[in-house]
C-alpha cells in the first residue's frame, strides 16, 4: 500500500511537472529571444551595432498609401480581399549613383510616386513629371507592385509594373522620362499579380520577366460577375492565377512561354525570387504561393522543372508571403526565408527558412526547415523580408514587417475567420460566404522583426531595441545604402500607411564593401546590363559570402542592385570573385574595403 | 478520442467491465479507422508535416501507457488506446515544434491515471491533453485543422467509413444528436448575428470535426452509459459549443467537451454511488 501511495505521489507531481512545463519553455525561450528594451541610440549602438532612424518626413517623404475599393459585392470582406499594394523597389532610374525610390499606390485615381534622391538627404516626388505616377487609371486596374530591368540593355533600368488588372512596361528614356510601351511588348491585357522578377532564364543577355498570379487573371476585382473568387482551400488551393514567363525576344516583344518551358502551377503566387542555387549558371525560380506549398523550379537553361517535394520545401502547406536568398552562414549557400502566418492559439504556421543539408549540392540538394533552430520561426502575420547585414558585421541580418489588418484594436475577426477557412471548399471559396468584417482587426498592430544574426546559426530579435518600432501593416521591404554611407538602410511600405525610412546608423569599426556590376550585352553573348543574376563571392578573413544581383525579392520588392558587404572589424579581403550571367568569371585581389567597386564585365 | 471503441478491452481497471458488444475484434477497428484516415489523408493531401512529429506523438503515447499501465495495474496495458490517443494528437496539434507533441501525448495519459473519481478517468484524454496545450503553450500550439484540403470527398468517405463503424459500435446515436444539434444552432447563431449560414456550417465540414465527432464524443469510458443519458450529453455539449461560440471562442468544441464531459460523469458517479448506498440499505434492512 505504502509503495502504491508513493507511486501515486510521484505520478502527480509528474502530471503537475507535465502541466508546468509549458512555462518553463516559456521562460527558457524568452531568455534568449529578443531585446525588449527601450530604444536609446547610444545603447543600442553600443549592444548591437547599429540603430535605425525613422526619417521619412526629415526626408521630404510624405507617401501614405491606399487600399483597392473593389466590386460591392465583396464589401462585407473588403479590408481582407484589398489588403495588398503596398510595395516598394529601389532603382538609380538617372544613373546619378545615389539610389532612388518607387512605391505603388492601390486606390483607383491614386498615384505612384518616384522618390529620386537629391543627394542632400531629401527626395523628391518625379513620377508625375517622368509619366509613371498616374497609373491607377479605372479600367486599368491598380498597382501592387514594381520591378526595374534593363529590358533593352541601353544602360537604363526600365520599369515594369505589377497590377491587379493591366500589367504596364514603361522604357526609361536615358532617366529623362518613361515611355508606356506595353502593347508594342505583347504583355497579357489583364494580370491579377502580386510578384514579378527579371531574369535572364536561358543565358540570352536579354532579361526576362516572370510573373505569378494570385486572384485568377480572368476576374477583373471592379466589376465581379460571381462572388466565387476566393480559394477552393486554405491550404491547398489551386485555383489562383497562372503563371507567366515572358521571354525576350530582343526587339522590344515579349514570348509567352510558361506552359512550354514547364510552369503551368495555379497556386496563389504571392512572392517569387530567382538565385543560382545550385552552381548551374541559371537561376533557379522560388515561388512562395499562399493558401499552398512553395515552389520550386529547377532550371536548366531551356525548361523549368518543379522539384519542390524532391527538394523537401514542397510538402508542408502554409500562407506563404515572401522569398529572399540570404548566405546567412557564409558558407557560400543560400537559404531562402519564406513569411507565413502565425496567431498565438489559433494559427501557428511558423515561418520557414528553407537551409540546404549538409552534404546535398547540385540536383540532389535537399532543404530542411531550421526557422526555430535558427530564432527565425514566429514573427505574426508576416509579409515582405529582406536579408542584409545591418551592423555591418560580417553576417546577413533579417528585417521582417508584420501586421495584415489593423482596425479596432478590441475586435477581432480571427473566430470568423477560422471557422470559414476550415470548411468546405464551395463555403470557403465564394467570398458571400465569408461574415462581415465590420471593423474588426485581422493580426493588427504587430510589431516587426530585426532579427541579428550571430553567424553560428542564431537570430536575436532587436527591433524595439534599435528603433524599428512601427506596427503599421508592413508589407513590402526593401535594404539600400541610399546615402551612399557605406551602410543599409531600411524602406517599408505599409499598407493603407505611410512609406518608412528607416536611416541606419552603424558602428564605425565596422568595415563594409560594395559593388556595382554592370554586363556588357552584345551580339557575342554577355549579360544583361543590369547584371541581374550576377554572384559575388567575397572571401574575407577566412569566411566567404555569396550575393546575387537580384530582379526582384522579399514581398513585392526589389533591394538595390549594388552588393553590400559587411566586413566586421580589421577585415582582410582575400579576393572577390564575380561570376556574370553569361559565365564570365572574374577575380579581383584584395579590392580595397569601406568603397563601392564599380565593375562592367570584361569584354 | 482514444477510447471509444477500445476501452472495455484497453482500460487498466476494464476487463472485469468489459461488455459483450464489444468483441475482442472492435478493439482494433477504432485504430485502424484512425490510421486510414491518417494515410488518407497524408497519401491524397500530405497532411503530416513530419512523420517524426506523428512518430514522437505514438510513441510517448504507448511508451507512457505501458510504463503507467504496469506500474499502477502491473500489466501490460493494450497499446491499442494510446495509439489512439497519440494518432490523434499526431493529427489535430499544429506547431512547428516537436515538444508539443510529445507534451500532449505525455498530458493526455497521464491524465487517465491521474484524474480519476471512484475508478473512472472523467476526461477524454486526449480532449484534456489539447484543451490543456491550447490554454498553457498558446503561443506554440495550434489546432485550426484545414489539412484535408477542404474538399467534400475526403470528408464523405470519413463519414461513410466513421458512420459504418461507429453503428457497429452502436453509438451512431452520440454522432447523429451531436450533429443535428450542431446545424441547428448553426441557423440559430446565423439568424442571431447576421452571419452567414455557411460559414456557421463552415466547421462541421472540416477535418478536425470529424476526430471530434467520431472519436471524442463517442469515447465509452469518459461518457455516461445509459443511451438516454449519452443523447442529454452530447446534446449538452453542443448547447455549450453554442455559448462558446456566440462568445467567439475558436476551440469551442473541444472546450465544451471539456466542461460538459467530466460533468457529466461526475454526475453520473454520484448517482451510482446513491443508488448502490440505497441498495446497501435494503440489503441491511
Amino acid at each position: 500500500m505504502t509503495g502504491n501511495r508513493i507511486a501515486r505521489a510521484v505520478l502527480i507531481l509528474f502530471f503537475i511537472g507535465l502541466l508546468a512545463t509549458p512555462f518553463v519553455i516559456k521562460r527558457f525561450s524568452a531568455r534568449r529571444e529578443a531585446d525588449r528594451s527601450k530604444f536609446e541610440a547610444k545603447t543600442a549602438l553600443a549592444r548591437h551595432g547599429f540603430y535605425l532612424e525613422e526619417v521619412s518626413q526629415a526626408a521630404g517623404i510624405n507617401f501614405v498609401h491606399q487600399s483597392p475599393k473593389l466590386d460591392p459585392k465583396l464589401d462585407p470582406i473588403m479590408p481582407e480581399v484589398a489588403s495588398m499594394g503596398a510595395s516598394v523597389s529601389i532603382v538609380d532610374f538617372d544613373r546619378d549613383g545615389w539610389p532612388d525610390i518607387y512605391v505603388t499606390n492601390s486606390a483607383i485615381g491614386s498615384k505612384n510616386a518616384l522618390y529620386r534622391n537629391m543627394h542632400d538627404g531629401t527626395f523628391k516626388d518625379v513620377a508625375g513629371q517622368l509619366g509613371i505616377a498616374d497609373v491607377n487609371q479605372p479600367g486599368t486596374g491598380v498597382s501592387t507592385g514594381a520591378v526595374w530591368g534593363d529590358y533593352d540593355n541601353d544602360g537604363y533600368e526600365d520599369l515594369f509594373l505589377i497590377k491587379w488588372g493591366r500589367p504596364e512596361l514603361f522604357h526609361n528614356d536615358q532617366g529623362r522620362g518613361f515611355t508606356r510601351v506595353t502593347d508594342q511588348a505583347g504583355l497579357s491585357p489583364w494580370i491579377n499579380a502580386n510578384t514579378a522578377i527579371w531574369l535572364d532564364y536561358d543565358g540570352d543577355g536579354l532579361l526576362d520577366l516572370f510573373v505569378g498570379g494570385y486572384y485568377s487573371e480572368d476576374i477583373d476585382l471592379w466589376h465581379l460577375t460571381t462572388t466565387r473568387i476566393m480559394p477552393e482551400s486554405f491550404e491547398y488551393a489551386k485555383n489562383g492565377g497562372r503563371k507567366y514567363l515572358f521571354h525576350n525576344l530582343g526587339n522590344g516583344k515579349f514570348e509567352e512561354l510558361s506552359a512550354k518551358v514547364g510552369i503551368s502551377s495555379r497556386r496563389w503566387a504571392l512572392a517569387a525570387a530567382a538565385a543560382d542555387l545550385r552552381g548551374t549558371g541559371h537561376p533557379d525560380l522560388f515561388v512562395a504561393n499562399d493558401y499552398g506549398v512553395s515552389e520550386l523550379y529547377f532550371n536548366d537553361g531551356k525548361r523549368f522543372h518543379e522539384v519542390g517535394e524532391q527538394t523537401g520545401i514542397g510538402f508542408a502547406p502554409k500562407s506563404g508571403m515572401n522569398a529572399a536568398f540570404g548566405d546567412i552562414l557564409n558558407q557560400g549557400r543560400y537559404a531562402v526565408y519564406v513569411s507565413n502566418i502565425s496567431e498565438d492559439g489559433i494559427l501557428i504556421q511558423g515561418n520557414n527558412l528553407w537551409m540546404p543539408k549538409e552534404g546535398t549540392t547540385g540536383d540532389a540538394v535537399k532543404y530542411h526547415n531550421l526557422a526555430r533552430d535558427f530564432g527565425v520561426e514566429l514573427g505574426g502575420w508576416s509579409f515582405g523580408a529582406q536579408f542584409g547585414d545591418l551592423n555591418n558585421d560580417g553576417t546577413l541580418d533579417l528585417f521582417l514587417t508584420n501586421g495584415y489588418i489593423s482596425l479596432d484594436r478590441n475586435r477581432s475577426y480571427w473566430y470568423d475567420f477560422s471557422k470559414v477557412a476550415g470548411g468546405n471548399s464551395t463555403i470557403i471559396g465564394d467570398a458571400k460566404n465569408w461574415p462581415a468584417f465590420e471593423g474588426r482587426s485581422l493580426s493588427g498592430y504587430q510589431t516587426k522583426r530585426v532579427w541579428l544574426n550571430d553567424g553560428a546559426g542564431k537570430f536575436v530579435d532587436v527591433a524595439q531595441a534599435v528603433g524599428a518600432t512601427d506596427t503599421y501593416d508592413g508589407r513590402s521591404v526593401a535594404l539600400v545604402d541610399l546615402w551612399n554611407r557605406g551602410v543599409l538602410d531600411v524602406v517599408v511600405a505599409n499598407q493603407n500607411g505611410p512609406l518608412l525610412l528607416y536611416k541606419n546608423t552603424v558602428a564605425p569599426q565596422n568595415e563594409w564593401i560594395e559593388f556595382e556590376l554592370e554586363g556588357t550585352s552584345s551580339s557575342h553573348g554577355g549579360s544583361n546590363r543590369s547584371a541581374i543574376g550576377a554572384q559575388v563571392t567575397l572571401f574575407w578573413n577566412g569566411q566567404q559570402q555569396v550575393q546575387e544581383v537580384s530582379g526582384g525579392s522579399g514581398f513585392a520588392a526589389q533591394n538595390d542592385r549594388r552588393l553590400h558587404f559587411g566586413l566586421g572589424q580589421n577585415p582582410h579581403i582575400e579576393r572577390a570573385i564575380i561570376r556574370w550571367p553569361s559565365g564570365k568569371v572574374q577575380t579581383i585581389d584584395q579590392p580595397a574595403v569601406n568603397q563601392l567597386h564599380k565593375m562592367k564585365e570584361p569584354a | 478520442m482514444s477510447e471509444p471503441m477500445s476501452a472495455p478491452v484497453v482500460s487498466p481497471q476494464a476487463p472485469a467491465q468489459k461488455t459483450p458488444r464489444f468483441s475482442l475484434d472492435n478493439r482494433y477497428i477504432a485504430p485502424a479507422f484512425i490510421t486510414c484516415i491518417l494515410l488518407a489523408g497524408h497519401l491524397s493531401f500530405g497532411i503530416l508535416e513530419s512523420y517524426q512529429k506523428t512518430l514522437l506523438a505514438i510513441a510517448t503515447s504507448i511508451g507512457l501507457e505501458l510504463v503507467l499501465g504496469r506500474i499502477f495495474f502491473h500489466k501490460w496495458v493494450h497499446p491499442a488506446s494510446a495509439y489512439i490517443s497519440g494518432i490523434s494528437v499526431g493529427i489535430l496539434v499544429r506547431s512547428p515544434a516537436f515538444w508539443p507533441y510529445a507534451l500532449c501525448s505525455a498530458i493526455s495519459i497521464t491524465s487517465k491515471y491521474v484524474l480519476r473519481v471512484k475508478g473512472r478517468h472523467i476526461w477524454n484524454p486526449s480532449n484534456f491533453g489539447i484543451s490543456v496545450m491550447l490554454f498553457l503553450a498558446a503561443e506554440t500550439v495550434a489546432t485550426l485543422s484545414i489539412q484535408w484540403g477542404n474538399y467534400l470527398l475526403p470528408m464523405l468517405v470519413i463519414w461513410a467509413l466513421g458512420s459504418v463503424i461507429i453503428c457497429r459500435l452502436r453509438r451512431f446515436h452520440i454522432t447523429g444528436i451531436y450533429v443535428a444539434s450542431f446545424i441547428t444552432f448553426a441557423f440559430i447563431r446565423s439568424w442571431m448575428t447576421g452571419s452567414p449560414w455557411q460559414s456557421e456550417i463552415a466547421p462541421i465540414t472540416g477535418p478536425m470535426y470529424q476526430l471530434f465527432i467520431f472519436f471524442m464524443i463517442t469515447d465509452p469510458k469518459t461518457t455516461v452509459r445509459s443511451k438516454r443519458g449519452q443523447c442529454l450529453v452530447v446534446f449538452l455539449v453542443a448547447v455549450v459549443e453554442m455559448v462558446l461560440r456566440l462568445d467567439q471562442i475558436v476551440y469551442a468544441p473541444f472546450y465544451a467537451l471539456f466542461v460538459v464531459g467530466p460533468t457529466a460523469m461526475l454526475v453520473e458517479i454520484w448517482l451510482d454511488s446513491r443508488r448502490a448506498n440505497a441498495t446497501n440499505r435494503t440489503v441491511a434492512q
